[in-house]
C-alpha cells in the first residue's frame, strides 16, 4: 500500500513555474536551497531566540528549563478560584455600582436615612444577577474551549507507532502525523508529506482569510522520513525564535544529524490551517497552545458598549448633577435650620445633639448631611435599570437565539447572541462591511454559460437573471407600481420570460452535480459534434480539460473522481469538462491523461497529452498557460485568462470571433457571472525549442530579477493566440445573499465589501450581488507604481493616487443626474495611502458619495482600519461581518462584530457580538430583532427615568416640608420594593415583549428600520420629555396627596392622616400612575404583559395587607386594612392623582397620532383596520414605497434592466431576448 | 474516527433546533390598543363624566361639614413673656374661650388640637422612639432600645425611662373642658386611636416608668397606674404627623350641638409652642365619608373633570379641522413632501 502510493507520488514543484521554487536564502550564513547552512550570523541562540525544541524527544519538555506551556488552550476570563474575586472587581469597575456600593456602605453608619438592609439587599440582587450572567457566558467559552483541546490527533508514541492523543495534551517536540483536511494542532515543522518532494498544500482561511491554498515544503533533508517506522530513532534540535504574533516570519535552525540547516515559513505549518489536497503529513511540534501564531495573534475582544447604553450613562451623569444639586439644596437647607431653628426646637433636644445635628457647627452637620441626601435622593438613579437593562437583555438574546426564521437546517446551527449587551445597537446600524468568501459567496463554482467560437450556450438562468426575468413578468402587469416581493415570493422554478421564452429547469431532472449547472442540448450527450464548429468546441472542452493544475482523486468507494484544485473555478471547469465527455482521469509528473468519450470510434478512449510547461496563474499575469504536446507530437499552448489579457494577445487570424465573444463576455458580466476567455496557439517544434531553452535559463537564474525573467519570457510566448471562446461560471452566492443585500439597501444600510480576494473576483462578486451593475459609474483606486520600493515612487504613487480620489469626487459632485450612480473600488495598495491620516478623510468623502464601496486585496489589519474609518469617520453604527480569522479585526473593532459560524474555524464567531449561519439571516437579525430591540430598549430606559424622577423626587420635596432632616415620607421597605419588585417587571416585560409591528411587516417595511439610525426613540427630545413627564408627576403626586391630606380627618370616624398613611398614600399613587403610564407606552399586550402590569399594581396591595399583618412595630401595622382601606378619601385621591398624572401624557400621545403620526402608528392603524386585506393595491404600493431610493442591490439594478429594455422595446420591434437562444 | 455517522448527525441537527413556541418566536397572541379618534375622546369623555360628578359630591359632602377652629396660643398667655410663663410649673395657666355655633352639628363632634411649625416629621424626633419597648414589656434588646430613643432614653442616673424617646417625651398636654351653654358635656376620649394600635403596638402588661424625669421636662405626663395601650392620647401622639401642620384627635362629643349654642372652653394651656414659634388651635368638627371639611379634593375632581371634558370637545373640534383617515398611507413618511425619511 505505502509502495503504491509513492509510485503515485508527483514532484509537484518541477510544475510549478513561479510559486513553488526552492526560496533563495537570503540570510547570511544560509547555503540556500536548504542545505547545511553555518548558524553563526545569524540571531538564532541570541535574545529572543531561545526557543530549544528537541524533536520526537518531548520527554524532555515536560520538566523545566525546556518546559513550554501545553497545547491546552482557554480563552476564559475567569477560573473556579480567580472568579469571584475577578467578577466583583469587574462589577465595581461600573461608576453605578461603585456608587451603590459607597452608599451601601455608608447605610452601615448613622449618616443613612434608611436601614440598611435595604441599601445592600438590591445591590447584592444587581450584583449578583450580573455575576451569573458573568459565570454563564464564560462557562460557554469553557465549553467552546474543551471542545478544541479535545480534537485528537496522531502523534508518535516511540518505536516508529502513531496513536491518537487529544490536542491539549500535546507537547512541544512531539512528532505528529496530520492527515488530509485535518486542523494542525500546533504551530509544526513540516517534515514530509505524501507528495515525495515533501510539499503540501495549505488553506489559511483561518489565519488570513485567503481562499487559494498556500504551498508549503519540507527541507530536503527530512524527506525520507515518510513513513511512520523511520521516526523509531529520529531525533533533531530545533532552535529558534521565541512565541511572537508574526504570521508570515519564522527564524530558526534544525540540527539534524549533526547538520544545521536554517528553517524558513515554507516549513511551518501554523495552527489553525487546515491541511488540504494531502495525504498526510509529518511534523513536530515547535510552538504549542498560547505560544502559537494565531493564539499569540489573538487580541482580547474589546468589552463594547451600545450607543444608547452610553447616551444613558450621560443621562444618568445628568441625573447624578441634579441629585447633587438637590442634595446640596438640601444640605444647605439643613445647615441653615439646625441653625436658626434647631436651639429653638425644644422637642428635638438640641442641647443634647451629636455632630449629625450640631447647631453650633452647622456647616460640619451640613456636611454630614449632604452625605445622607445624596443616599436618600439616590433613587434618582435607577440601581435597577443596570440589572433590568440585562435581564431585558438576556431574554431579548434568547428570543434570537431561538428565532426558527434564523435556524440554518443544513448546519443545525443557530443565530447565537454571543454577548447581549449589543442587542440594541442592531437596530441602528448605518454601515455594513462586509467579508466576502464564506460570507456573501459559498466559494463554490457553478459552471454556467459559454461561448464557443462566437456561439453562446447555457441556457439556465443565473441567479440575476431569474429574478430579472420574473420583475419583468410583474412589471408587465403593471408598469408602475413595481412590487419586489412578488419577485422573491414567487419561487416556482418555471420562469416565464418576456414572450414565451421558456427557461425549463422542470423538464429534465435537474442536475445535482456541485459546480456543473450547466443545460444545453446543443452540447450535451455528444451533441456538440453536430455543431457547425465542432472543432472549436472540441478545442474549448480540451483547454478546459487541460488548462489546470488540479490532481484527480478517485473515491475509493464508488470509483467516481474527485478533483483537487487550487481554486474553485478550476474544480467546476473540470467537471462541466467530464459532463460534456472530457473526463480528466489522471496526471503524472510529465502527462495529463483524459477519457474522451464522444469520439467518431463512438467508444471511450484515453489520450495523453504530455505537459512541457506550465505557466501558473498569479494575480499579476492573470492568465494561466500549459504548453503540451499530444499523441501526434503537435505542440499546444493553452491559455485561459481574464478576458482584457487574452484579448491583448490575440493573433491578428486570431479574432475571428472577438466581437461576438466580447458581446457575450458582457452579458455574462451583466448576468454577474465571472468570465474567463480562452485561447490556444500552435508552436512549431523548433520556436518551442528556442523559447524553451531561455526559459529554461530564467528558471535557474538566481537572485532578485529571477520572477522578473520569469515572466518576460512567458510572456514571449504567450503570444498570437487564437481565441476560443469564453466561460462563465456562477460564484455560488449563499442562498439568499441577493435579497438580503437588497432589502438590507433599502432598509438604508450601506453596504461595503472588504476583500482579501483580487479585484476581477471581487467585481464579479459585486455584480452578482448587485453591488454593482451596468450603468454604474465605477471609480477605481489603485496605485499605478511598481513595487519599487524606493521612497519617491511611494511618494508618487500617494500622489497619484490623491489625484485620482479628487477627480472622483470632482466626478460625483458634477454628476447632473440624480439616478446616475457610482462605485468605488479600491485595492489594498491603494488602500495603505488612502488609510494615511492626511488622506482618510477625502477617502471617506468620497466613498459616502458612492453606492457601493469595495476593497479588494485587503490584509486583516486593514479590514479593521477601515472599520475604525468608518466607524469615527461618520460616527456612525458599523457592523461587521466575516467569518474567517481575517475578520476577526474588523468583528473586533466595529461597533457590532457578526461572525458567520457553520463553515469551519471558529475564531470570527468567537470574536464575534453575534454569530448567525448564513448572510441572509442578517436582514431578520437587524430589521426585526434589532429594530424591536432599539425600541424596546430605548423605551425602557426612558421609561426608567420617569419612574425613578417622579419616585426620587418626592421625596425630595417632602425635605422641604421635614426642614431638611433627611427624614423620608416612605417606608424604608417600600423604598426597597419600589425598584426591585413592584415596578421591574411591568418595565421589563415592555423591554422583552414590546412589539410596534409585527415581524412580517418589520421586514415588508424596511424603511421602519430608519427609525433607528435616526435615533427617533432615544434623542434628546425624547429623553428630557419623559424627564419632564416624571418631573411633572411628581408635583403631581407631592403636592395633591399634601393639599388632600393637609390636616384634615381622613374618614369620617374624625382620624387624622400620620405620616405613615400619607406616605402610603403618595406611595399607592405612584405605582397606580407609574404602572398607568406603561400601559399607555406599551402598544402591544400579551398576557405577560397584563399580568405583570396589573399585578404589579396588585402585588403592591397584597404587599401591604401582609407587611400591614406581618410587622407590628412599624407605623404601617394594618394600615392597608385598618387606616386606608376603609378610607374613601384615600381611593379618592388615588383615584385623581394617577389620572392627573397621566393625563398629560395622553394628550401627548393622541394629539401626535393625530396630527403628526410616525410610520409605525399609521402601519399599525392600517393593520388594525385590516386595511391591508381589503386594499391590497394600496398595501403593496406602499409596501414597495417603503424602500430607501437605493442605487444598489438588486431592486436597482432590475430598475436598471427594465428601463433599458423598455428602452429598446420603444426603439425596436417586440422580438426581444434576454440572453436567451433563438 | 471523525465519522460518527449521517443519522448521529442528523439527530444532533435536530434536537440543535429550537422547539417551536409562541413564546419564543414571539408570536403570542396580543391585544394591540390603538388610540383611534374614538378611544380618545371616549378616554377623555369618560374621565370627565367619572371625575365632576366625584368632585361634585365630595364637595357638597364638605359642605356639609361644620368645623370651628379656634387659635388660642395668643390669647391665652400674657403677652409679655409668653416662653417664660409658660415654662412656669406653678402658675394656673387655665384660660377660657367662648365659641358660638353657627350651623348646628351632630355628633359625634371630633374635637382636635392643631399644631403648626411643630416638626413631627423630623428625623431626630421620628427616629427616638422605641416600638419595642411600646408593645411589651419582655423586649429582647436594652441597648438597641437606648439607642433607637436617643436622646431621651434615660434618666441621668441610667435607668430606663419608659415610654422612652423624644415623640412620647414631647406629648402634648393641654387639655380641654367643654361646656355647651354653661353645661357640662363629656369628651369622650375612647377610641381615638387605632384599635390596632392599642392591642399590637403599644402592650397593656408596659406601664410608664421614670416617665418625665429625664432631667429635663417635656410636655405631657402620664400616668403610671395605666398600661401604654390605654393612653390613647399618648397613642395619637405618637403617630408622627406628616406635615408640620397637623391635627390630633382629642376626643369627641358624641351629642348634637345646636345652631348659636355657645361653647365654652377650659383649657389647660400647658404646652410650649412659644419657644419654637408654632400656633395652637381647638378645632371642633363634624365628618362625612370624606373625613374633615375638605373643598381642596372636591375642587380638584371637578376641574381635572372638566378638564378633561374640554380636552374630549378639543380632539372633537381637531378631528373636525384636521380630520385623518385611520391609516391613510399618505401620512407615512415616504409620502411625505419633503421626502426625508427621517421624521
Amino acid at each position: 500500500m505505502a509502495r503504491a502510493r509513492k509510485r503515485d507520488r508527483l514532484r509537484w514543484s518541477k510544475l510549478y513555474t513561479f510559486s513553488c521554487f526552492r526560496h533563495p536564502h537570503t540570510d547570511e550564513g544560509g547555503g540556500g536551497g536548504g542545505g547545511p547552512s553555518a548558524a553563526s550570523g545569524s540571531p538564532v541562540g541570541g535574545p529572543g531566540f531561545s526557543r530549544v525544541v528537541h524533536c520526537n524527544n518531548s520527554i524532555l519538555h515536560r520538566r523545566k528549563p525546556l518546559k513550554y506551556p501545553t497545547n491546552y488552550i482557554s480563552t476564559t476570563k475567569y477560573n473556579v478560584l480567580t472568579f469571584l474575586p475577578k467578577a466583583i472587581f469587574e462589577q465595581f469597575r461600573r461608576v453605578a455600582n461603585l456608587y451603590f456600593l459607597l452608599t451601601a456602605i455608608l447605610s452601615l453608619t448613622p449618616v443613612c436615612p434608611f436601614s440598611p438592609v435595604s441599601m445592600i439587599a438590591p445591590l447584592a440582587f444587581v450584583v449578583g444577577l450580573s455575576m451569573i450572567k458573568e459565570a454563564l457566558e464564560d462557562w460557554r467559552r469553557f465549553m467552546q474551549d474543551m471542545k478544541v483541546n479535545n480534537r485528537k490527533v496522531s502523534v508518535h508514541k516511540g518505536d516508529g507507532e502513531f496513536g491518537f492523543r487529544h490536542w491539549e495534551d500535546l507537547c512541544v517536540g512531539d512528532v505528529v502525523r496530520v492527515e488530509k483536511d485535518q486542523f494542525f494542532p500546533a504551530d509544526l515543522l513540516l517534515l514530509s508529506s505524501s507528495y515525495e518532494d515533501g510539499i503540501c498544500y495549505v488553506e489559511t482561511m483561518n489565519l488570513d482569510g485567503e481562499t487559494n491554498l498556500k504551498l508549503k515544503r519540507s527541507l530536503e533533508v527530512t524527506l525520507p522520513l515518510e513513513e511512520d517506522e523511520t521516526y523509531k530513532d529520529f531525533r533533531g534540535v530545533i532552535r529558534c525564535e521565541d512565541p511572537n504574533p508574526s504570521l508570515y516570519t519564522f527564524i530558526g535552525n534544525l540540527e539534524y544529524e549533526r547538520q544545521i540547516y536554517s528553517i524558513d515559513p515554507f516549513q511551518i505549518l501554523l495552527r489553525d490551517s487546515k491541511l488540504r489536497n494531502t495525504a498526510f503529513i509529518y511534523g513536530v511540534v515547535i510552538f504549542t497552545g498560547h505560544d502559537s501564531k494565531v493564539m499569540q495573534n489573538s487580541t482580547e475582544s474589546p468589552s463594547k458598549r451600545s450607543r444608547i447604553e452610553k447616551k444613558m450613562d450621560l443621562v444618568i451623569y445628568i441625573l447624578f448633577t441634579v441629585l447633587v444639586l438637590i442634595s446640596l439644596i438640601s444640605s444647605i437647607g439643613f445647615a441653615v435650620r439646625i441653625k436658626l431653628d434647631l436651639p429653638r426646637w425644644w422637642y428635638l433636644q438640641p442641647e443634647k445633639s451629636n455632630k449629625l445635628d450640631d447647631p453650633t457647627r452647622p456647616a460640619l452637620s451640613g456636611i454630614f448631611h449632604l452625605i445622607t441626601a445624596l443616599i436618600l435622593y439616590g433613587y434618582l438613579i435607577p440601581i435597577s435599570l443596570y440589572v433590568s437593562i440585562e435581564v431585558v437583555k438576556v431574554a431579548q438574546a434568547h428570543f434570537i437565539n431561538q428565532d426558527l426564521h434564523m435556524f440554518d437546517e443544513e448546519t443545525g446551527n443557530t443565530a447565537q447572541a454571543r454577548t447581549s449587551n449589543l442587542n440594541e445597537e442592531l437596530g441602528q446600524v448605518h454601515t455594513i462591511l462586509s467579508d466576502k468568501t464564506g460570507t456573501l459567496t459559498c466559494n463554490q463554482m457553478d459552471f454556467l454559460k459559454c461561448s464557443i467560437a462566437g456561439v453562446s450556450y447555457g441556457v439556465r438562468a443565473s441567479e440575476v437573471e431569474r429574478a430579472a426575468a420574473k420583475q419583468m413578468a410583474s412589471g408587465a402587469a403593471d408598469d408602475q407600481d413595481i412590487s419586489l416581493e412578488d419577485v422573491w415570493e414567487n419561487t416556482e422554478d418555471e420562469i416565464q420570460l418576456l414572450e414565451g421564452v421558456n427557461f425549463s429547469a422542470g423538464n429534465t431532472p435537474k442536475t445535482s452535480i456541485k459546480g456543473f449547472s450547466f443545460e444545453d442540448n446543443r452540447l450535451m450527450q455528444g451533441n456538440w459534434t453536430k455543431e457547425p464548429n465542432s472543432n472549436m468546441v472540441l478545442l474549448f472542452f480540451r483547454i478546459l480539460a487541460l488548462c489546470h493544475t488540479a490532481i484527480p482523486e478517485v473515491n475509493e468507494e464508488t470509483g467516481a473522481l474527485t478533483y483537487e484544485a487550487e481554486s474553485p473555478d478550476e474544480g467546476a471547469f473540470l467537471v462541466a469538462a467530464r459532463e460534456f465527455g472530457f473526463e480528466f482521469s489522471k496526471r503524472t509528473q510529465s502527462s495529463i491523461f483524459i477519457k474522451e468519450k464522444y469520439t467518431s470510434s463512438n467508444g471511450t478512449i484515453e489520450r495523453e497529452f504530455k505537459i512541457l510547461n506550465l505557466l501558473e496563474f498569479n494575480s499579476k499575469r492573470k492568465r494561466m498557460t500549459v504548453i503540451l504536446k499530444d499523441e501526434d507530437d503537435r505542440i499546444f499552448l493553452l491559455c485561459k485568462g481574464a478576458d482584457t489579457i487574452i484579448f491583448d494577445r490575440l493573433a491578428k487570424n486570431g479574432r475571428l470571433y472577438e466581437p461576438d465573444t466580447t458581446k457575450h463576455l458582457n452579458e455574462y458580466g451583466e448576468a454577474g457571472l465571472r468570465t474567463l476567455a480562452l485561447s490556444y496557439r500552435m508552436l512549431e517544434e523548433s520556436e518551442y525549442a528556442s523559447w524553451n531553452a531561455e526559459f529554461l535559463q530564467a528558471k535557474t537564474s538566481i537572485g532578485p530579477d529571477r520572477e522578473l525573467q520569469l515572466e518576460r519570457v512567458a510572456d514571449l510566448i504567450e503570444r498570437e493566440l487564437i481565441l476560443v471562446g469564453a466561460t462563465a461560471v456562477e460564484d455560488k452566492l449563499q442562498t439568499g445573499v441577493p435579497q438580503c443585500i437588497d432589502r438590507l439597501a433599502q432598509a438604508g444600510l450601506k453596504i461595503w465589501v472588504l476583500t482579501g480576494d483580487k479585484m476581477e473576483t471581487a467585481i464579479n462578486i459585486g455584480y452578482a450581488c448587485s453591488l454593482l451593475r451596468q450603468g454604474m459609474k465605477r471609480i477605481s483606486l489603485s496605485t499605478t507604481a511598481g513595487d519599487q520600493v524606493a521612497q519617491d515612487a511611494q511618494k508618487a504613487a500617494k500622489e497619484s493616487l490623491m489625484l485620482q480620489i479628487a477627480n472622483g469626487s470632482q466626478m460625483v459632485k458634477l454628476e447632473k443626474d440624480p439616478d446616475a450612480a457610482f462605485a468605488l473600488i479600491i485595492d489594498g495598495k491603494a488602500l495603505t495611502f488612502a488609510l494615511e491620516d492626511d488622506m482618510k478623510h477625502m477617502f471617506l468623502n468620497l466613498a459616502t458619495e458612492c453606492a457601493s464601496v469595495i476593497c479588494c486585496r485587503v490584509s486583516p489589519r486593514q479590514k479593521a482600519l477601515v472599520t475604525r474609518l468608518v466607524k469615527e469617520g461618520l460616527g456612525k453604527t458599523t457592523l461587521a461581518i466575516g467569518d474567517g480569522a481575517n475578520d476577526v479585526g474588523m468583528i473586533q473593532e466595529a461597533d457590532i462584530g457578526v461572525g458567520i459560524s457553520g463553515v469551519e474555524g471558529m475564531q470570527a464567531v468567537m470574536a464575534s457580538d453575534f454569530s448567525i449561519s448564513q448572510f441572509r439571516f442578517l436582514e431578520r437579525l437587524l430589521v426585526v430583532h434589532g429594530h424591536w430591540c432599539y425600541k424596546r430598549i430605548a423605551q425602557m430606559i426612558c421609561y426608567f427615568f420617569y419612574k425613578n424622577i417622579t419616585f426620587g423626587l418626592t421625596i425630595f420635596y417632602f425635605e422641604a416640608f421635614a426642614g431638611f432632616s433627611g427624614q423620608s415620607v416612605y417606608d424604608d421597605w417600600f423604598m426597597l420594593l419600589f425598584n426591585v419588585v413592584l415596578t421591574s417587571l411591568p418595565v421589563i416585560s415592555l423591554g422583552v415583549f414590546e412589539q410596534d409591528v409585527s415581524a412580517e411587516i418589520c421586514l415588508q417595511f424596511p424603511a421602519l428600520y430608519q427609525q433607528g439610525p435616526n435615533n427617533l426613540f432615544f434623542d434628546w427630545y425624547r429623553i428630557l420629555g419623559w424627564m419632564g413627564n416624571g418631573l411633572y408627576s411628581s408635583l403631581a403626586i407631592f403636592f395633591l396627596n399634601i393639599c388632600i391630606f393637609y390636616d384634615q380627618a381622613i374618614r369620617s370616624g374624625g382620624q387624622t392622616a400620620d405620616m405613615a398613611s400619607v406616605g402610603t398614600t403618595m406611595f399607592s399613587c405612584i405605582i397606580w400612575a407609574v404602572n398607568i403610564q406603561i400601559a399607555l407606552t406599551m402598544s402591544h399586550f400579551t398576557w405577560i404583559q397584563h399580568v405583570f402590569v396589573w399585578g404589579s399594581i396588585g402585588t403592591w396591595y397584597v404587599f401591604i395587607i401582609a407587611y400591614g399583618m406581618a410587622l407590628k412595630s412599624r407605623d404601617n401595622y394594618q394600615i392597608m386594612l385598618e387606616v386606608l382601606g376603609p378610607a374613601p378619601l384615600y381611593w379618592a385621591a388615588t383615584l385623581l392623582v394617577t389620572a392627573a398624572c397621566n393625563i398629560p401624557y395622553l394628550i401627548h400621545i393622541s394629539y401626535q397620532r393625530s396630527c403628526n403620526p410616525l410610520d409605525h402608528h399609521v402601519i399599525q392603524e392600517i393593520k388594525y383596520l385590516r386595511k391591508d386585506v381589503e386594499d391590497e393595491t394600496m398595501w403593496k404600493r406602499e409596501r414597495s414605497k417603503a424602500r430607501q431610493r437605493t442605487k444598489i442591490g438588486f431592486t436597482a439594478r432590475v430598475d436598471a434592466k427594465i428601463k433599458q429594455i423598455k428602452g429598446r422595446l420603444h426603439k425596436k420591434s417586440p422580438s426581444l431576448t434576454i440572453h436567451t437562444v433563438a | 474516527m471523525s465519522v460518527s455517522g449521517s443519522e448521529s448527525e442528523a439527530s444532533r441537527r435536530s434536537s440543535k433546533k429550537p422547539k417551536y413556541s409562541k413564546f419564543t418566536q414571539q408570536e403570542l397572541p396580543a391585544c394591540k390598543p390603538l388610540l383611534t379618534p374614538g378611544i380618545v375622546i371616549g378616554a377623555f369623555s369618560l374621565i370627565g363624566i367619572v371625575f365632576v360628578p366625584i368632585g361634585l359630591a365630595s364637595l357638597s359632602a364638605s359642605q356639609e361639614i361644620v368645623e370651628l377652629v379656634d387659635r388660642y396660643d395668643e390669647e391665652c398667655v400674657p403677652a409679655s413673656d409668653k416662653i417664660g410663663f409658660i415654662q412656669d410649673t406653678k402658675v394656673d395657666k387655665a384660660c377660657t374661650r367662648k365659641i358660638t355655633v353657627p350651623k348646628p352639628m351632630k355628633g359625634p363632634i371630633h374635637i382636635y388640637y392643631q399644631l403648626e411649625n411643630f416638626y413631627q416629621n423630623h428625623r431626630r424626633y421620628v427616629k427616638s422612639r422605641s416600638d419595642q419597648q411600646l408593645r411589651s414589656k419582655d423586649y429582647k434588646d436594652p441597648k438597641a432600645v437606648i439607642k433607637s430613643c436617643d436622646p431621651e432614653a434615660t434618666t441621668g442616673d441610667g435607668s430606663l425611662i419608659v415610654p422612652c424617646g423624644l415623640i412620647a417625651w414631647s406629648l402634648f398636654n393641654d387639655t380641654y373642658a367643654f361646656s355647651v351653654n354653661k353645661k357640662e358635656v363629656q369628651v369622650n376620649k375612647k377610641n381615638i386611636a387605632w384599635a390596632s394600635d392599642k392591642n399590637s403596638k403599644f402592650g397593656s402588661d408596659v406601664f410608664p416608668i421614670n416617665f418625665q424625669k429625664g432631667g429635663l421636662i417635656g410636655g405631657g405626663n402620664l400616668n403610671e397606674k395605666l398600661p401604654l395601650s390605654e393612653q390613647e392620647d399618648l397613642i395619637v401622639w405618637m403617630r408622627t404627623a406628616a406635615l408640620p401642620t397637623f391635627r390630633k384627635l382629642y376626643g369627641r362629643i358624641e351629642s348634637d350641638i345646636m345652631a348659636s349654642d355657645e361653647i365654652t372652653v377650659v383649657i389647660q394651656n400647658n404646652y410650649n409652642t412659644y419657644s419654637f414659634g408654632g400656633t395652637k388651635a381647638l378645632v371642633l368638627s363634624t365628618a362625612s365619608w370624606i373625613g374633615g371639611k375638605n373643598n381642596f379634593i372636591g375642587i380638584a375632581y371637578v376641574a381635572v373633570g372638566g378638564i378633561c371634558l374640554f380636552l374630549a370637545m378639543g380632539f372633537v373640534v381637531l378631528y373636525v379641522i384636521k380630520p385623518r383617515t385611520l391609516g391613510d398611507p399618505s401620512y407615512l413618511s415616504w409620502n411625505k413632501e419633503d421626502a426625508g425619511y427621517s421624521h
